[in-house]
C-alpha cells in the first residue's frame, strides 16, 4: 500500500463518524498481511531449498521494521516481576538544571528468590532498559530461572547524564567502563540476600558491541568473570553502521524539508494504534515499529523510517551530550539552560543533523587528543570490533548471532563474524536488523547458547 | 458554540492565569555553536511539533510539579493499592468506575446527537449495572459491545470549538484550554451520579479510589522517555491524539 493512499484513508477517517472503522480496517489489513506471509512461506522455501529456516519476512527492511508476528514468537510468560528503579551513580555529580530529571540512572530487573545465575542485558542505540527488546529478553531469561538486570544503552539520554563519566557515549572502551560500573552498582543495589551462581551477559545491536568490550574489561578486572557472553546483531564498525542509518533518512518522501509533514503523517497512524495499547509510550524504535506494522509501505519508505527512528533517538542524545560537556555543538558554549527552557530551537537543529555530523564535528574532536598520532580513519577503525579482533577470536565464551541481510552492516561485513568467531557464530540467512530476534527458533538459540 | 464564545473563554483564562512564559535568552552574547539554528534550520520550516503554547513557562512548571507529585505521592499510593488489593477486586473496582465513565460517555454522546454512540454507551451501562452486578463485572465487553469514550472536551470539539492553547493541568497532566474546561462539567456529572448511587460515607473513599484507579490504568510516566525533548513530544502527541478523538 503506498503512502498517498494511506493518507487518503486518514482523510476519510476524519470525516467518518463511526468509531472503530479505521481500527477494524487496520486489523483486517494486518491480518491479511500475515496470512499472505504465511501463504508465501512454502514459496520462499522452494526458492531456497537448502534453507530450513522458517522466518517468513525475507525483505530485510520489512523484517527490520515489522519484527516477528506474534504467533511466530517464542511462547514466554507475559507477566514477570519486571520492576524499574533509579540509582545515583556518581555521588558528586551536579546535573545541569535542564536535565535534572535524569540525575539518577534508571534500570530494571527481575529477580528469582535465593541463588540463581545472573544475566545482564544491554539495550541497543538510543533504547532504554525497559524497551521492547530488553523486556523480551528479560522474559525469556527470567522464565529460564535467571536473575535479570536490564541496562539502557549508554546512548540513551538518561544513561548519558547519570552514568557516563565523560558525557559523550559511543566510545567503545569508555562505554564499557560506564556499563561495567553500572552493572556492579545495580546488582549491589537489588541483590539483598540473593546470590549469583554464575554470570552472563548479552546485548543487541550497539548493546552487543558494548557487551564484547565489557567482556574484555571483565577479563582484566574479574569482578563477574562472565561464563558466557552473547552478541546479538552487533555492528562491526560503529561508524559504518551509523553512516548507513544516516543515509536511510535521505529516503524521506519529498526530501529533508518534508521531514515534518512525513513525520506528522506517521504520527497520525501511530496515535490510532497507540490508543489501543496499554504499553507505555517509548519514543525510540519500538514506537515507530508499531506504526509501520499498520502501514506496510515500500522499501524506501521503510528505510526512511528506520533512518528517522534512528535520528529521533540520536537527536535527543546529541543535545544531551552537548549540554553535559558544554562543547558548543548546537547549544552556544557557556549558555546555561534553565530547568524550564524551551528547547525547540535545539530540537529543530538536531532533527536536521545526521549522526555522522555528530561523529566528525563533536565525537572525534572531543576524543582525538586521547589518541595522539592517530588520524580520523584510524580512530574510526579503533571504535570497532576490529580493534579487539584477536581477543574475540580467542575468547571461547563469546558467541554471536546475526543475520546475513542485516541493514546496519556494509556489504561483506557479515564475514567478519564467520572469520573471527568461526563455529561460535550463528548466521541466519534473513531477518534484517533484529527482525527475527523474537522468532521462536532464534529465541531458542539465544537461550541455548547459555546452557 | 461559536468563535466568539471560544475567544471569550480563552481571554478569561489568560487573564486568570496571567502571562507566564520563560524569558528568551539573548544567544548573541555567546559564541556561535558548530550548528546554529540560524544556519541549519530554514525560515519556512513545517514543524509539526510546534503547538500553540503561549503559557509554556507555566505549563513546564506544572509538568515538573506533576512529575514530583507522581513520583512521591501518586505512584507510591498506586503501588500500595495494587499490592494490598487482590487482583479480582482491583479488576472489579476498575470495571465499577468504568461504568461511571460510560455514563459520562453516554451524556456526551447524547449532547453530540450521535445515535450509535448513545446506543452503545446506554447498552453498556444497562448491561453492566444489572447483570454486571452494579458494574463490577464488565459483561458488556464480554458481549462485544463497543466502548466509545466521549468527554465534554470532545463534545465541544464536535461543535467546532478549537483546542485553544496547550495546557498542563495540575495533577492530571497534558490538556488544552477546551479539554481542561471540559473536565468541569464531566466532573460535576460524575459527582452527581455518585451521590445518587452511593451512600454518604462512601462518597470520599469512592472519589479517592476513582483517582487511584485512573492513575493505575494510565501507563504514562513523566520523564521516562529519557528524551530531552519530552515536553514537546508529549504536547504534540496529546494534541494529535485529541484531534483524532474529536474526529472519531
Amino acid at each position: 500500500m503506498n503512502y498517498q493512499r494511506y493518507c487518503a484513508i486518514f482523510l476519510v477517517q476524519k470525516k467518518n463518524d463511526k468509531p472503530g472503522v479505521i481500527a477494524t480496517m487496520l486489523r483486517k489489513t494486518m491480518h491479511l498481511f500475515w496470512v499472505s506471509c504465511l501463504l508465501l512461506l512454502p514459496v520462499a522455501h522452494s526458492a531456497a531449498a537448502d534453507q530450513a529456516y522458517g522466518y517468513p519476512l525475507t525483505d530485510r527492511f520489512v523484517a527490520t521494521v515489522v519484527g516477528t508476528p506474534k504467533p511466530l514468537q517464542a511462547k514466554l510468560p507475559e507477566d514477570i516481576p519486571f520492576r524499574s528503579k533509579r540509582i545515583k551513580i556518581f555521588e558528586d555529580r551536579v546535573t545541569p538544571d535542564v536535565l535534572a530529571y535524569n540525575d539518577e540512572m534508571m534500570f530494571s530487573y527481575a529477580l528469582q528468590k535465593g541463588a540463581a545465575p545472573l544475566m545482564f542485558l544491554i539495550a541497543g542505540t538510543g533504547a532504554s532498559h525497559e524497551g521492547g527488546k530488553n523486556k523480551y529478553m528479560a522474559r525469556a531469561f527470567y522464565a529460564q530461572g535467571y536473575h535479570v538486570i536490564s541496562l539502557s544503552s549508554p546512548t540513551w539520554p538518561n544513561f548519558v547524564v547519570s552514568a557516563t563519566e565523560s558525557g559523550v557515549p559511543g566510545h567503545v572502551t569508555r562505554d564499557a567502563q560506564d556499563l561495567y560500573r553500572a552493572m556492579q552498582k545495580t546488582w549491589n543495589e537489588v541483590k539483598g540476600s540473593r546470590s549469583a551462581t554464575s554470570h552472563y551477559l548479552t546485548g543487541y545491536s550497539l548493546g552487543a558491541l558494548n557487551a564484547a568490550f565489557v567482556a574484555q574489561l571483565d577479563d582484566q578486572k574479574q569482578v563477574f568473570n562472565f561464563d558466557k557472553v552473547l552478541l546479538i546483531n552487533p555492528p562491526v564498525s560503529l561508524y559504518n553502521s551509523i553512516s548507513l542509518l544516516d543515509r536511510m533518512a535521505e529516503n524521506i518522501p519529498g526530501g529533508e524539508d518534508n521531514f515534518g509533514i512525513y513525520f506528522n503523517n506517521l504520527v497520525r497512524v501511530f496515535t490510532d494504534v497507540y490508543k489501543r495499547q496499554k504499553d507505555a509510550v517509548e519514543f525510540g524504535d519500538e514506537f515507530l515499529v508499531t506504526v509501520f506494522k499498520a502501514m506496510q509501505p515500500k522499501d524506501e519508505e521503510l528505510a526512511a523510517l528506520i533512518g528517522v527512528a534512528f535520528r529521533i533517538s540520536s537527536g535527543s542524545m546529541v543535545f544531551t551530550t552537548d549540554v553535559m560537556t558544554d562543547f558548543g555543538f548546537v547549544k552556544p558554549k557557556g549558555l546555561v539552560l534553565g530547568r524550564y527552557a524551551d528547547l525547540t530551537p535545539y530540537r529543530q537543529v538536531t532533527a536536521r543533523l545526521g549522526f555522522t555530523d555528530f561523529y566528525h564535528e563533536f565525537f572525534y574532536p572531543f576524543y582525538k587528543d586521547e589518541y595522539p598520532g592517530m588520524d580520523r580513519d584510524a580512530f574510526i577503525r579503533n571504535m570497532s570490533l576490529h580493534s579487539i579482533r584477536d581477543y574475540l577470536a580467542g575468547a571461547d565464551k563469546i558467541s554471536v548471532m546475526h543475520n546475513a541481510d542485516d541493514v546496519i552492516l556494509e556489504p561483506g561485513e557479515i564475514d567478519f563474524f564467520t572469520e573471527v568467531f568461526a563455529d561460535r557464530a550463528k548466521i541466519y540467512p534473513v531477518g534484517g536488523h533484529l527482525g527475527n530476534m523474537e522468532y521462536a527458533e532464534n529465541t531458542a538459540h539465544m537461550i541455548g547458547v547459555f546452557k | 458554540m461559536n468563535k466568539w464564545t471560544q475567544t471569550t473563554a480563552c481571554l478569561l483564562l489568560v487573564m486568570a492565569l496571567g502571562a507566564c512564559s520563560s524569558n528568551p535568552v539573548d544567544t548573541a552574547a555567546y559564541p556561535e555553536p558548530v550548528y546554529s539554528h540560524d544556519r541549519i534550520v530554514p525560515e519556512e520550516l513545517n514543524d509539526p511539533q510546534v503547538i500553540y503554547d503561549p503559557w509554556t513557562g507555566m505549563n513546564r512548571r506544572i509538568y515538573n510539579f506533576n512529575y514530583h507529585f507522581d513520583r512521591y505521592v501518586f505512584l507510591p499510593v498506586v503501588r500500595g493499592y495494587k499490592f494490598i488489593t487482590p487482583d479480582f477486586l482491583e479488576a472489579g473496582l476498575h470495571n465499577f468506575f468504568n461504568n461511571f465513565r460510560d455514563v459520562r460517555t453516554l451524556a456526551n454522546s447524547i449532547l453530540q446527537l450521535s445515535p450509535d454512540k448513545t446506543a452503545q454507551a446506554a447498552g453498556r451501562v444497562m448491561v453492566n449495572t444489572t447483570i454486571g452486578l452494579l458494574g463490577f463485572v464488565d459483561m458488556a465487553s464480554k458481549m462485544d459491545l463497543p466502548r466509545p469514550s466521549e468527554d465534554f472536551g470532545q463534545t465541544l470539539g464536535h461543535y467546532g470549538v478549537g483546542a485553544g492553547p496547550y495546557l498542563v493541568v495540575p495533577f492530571l497532566g497534558p490538556s488544552n484550554l477546551r479539554d481542561g474546561f471540559g473536565l468541569i462539567p464531566d466532573y460535576l456529572l460524575l459527582n452527581a451520579v455518585r451521590e445518587e448511587v452511593l451512600a454518604d460515607d462512601l462518597q470520599i473513599p469512592a472519589a479517592l479510589l476513582d483517582a487511584v484507579d485512573t492513575r493505575a490504568n494510565v501507563p504514562f510516566r513523566y520523564y521516562e522517555t529519557g528524551s530531552a525533548y519530552e515536553y514537546s513530544i508529549v504536547r504534540w502527541l496529546y494534541t494529535t491524539k485529541r484531534e483524532l478523538d474529536v474526529a472519531k
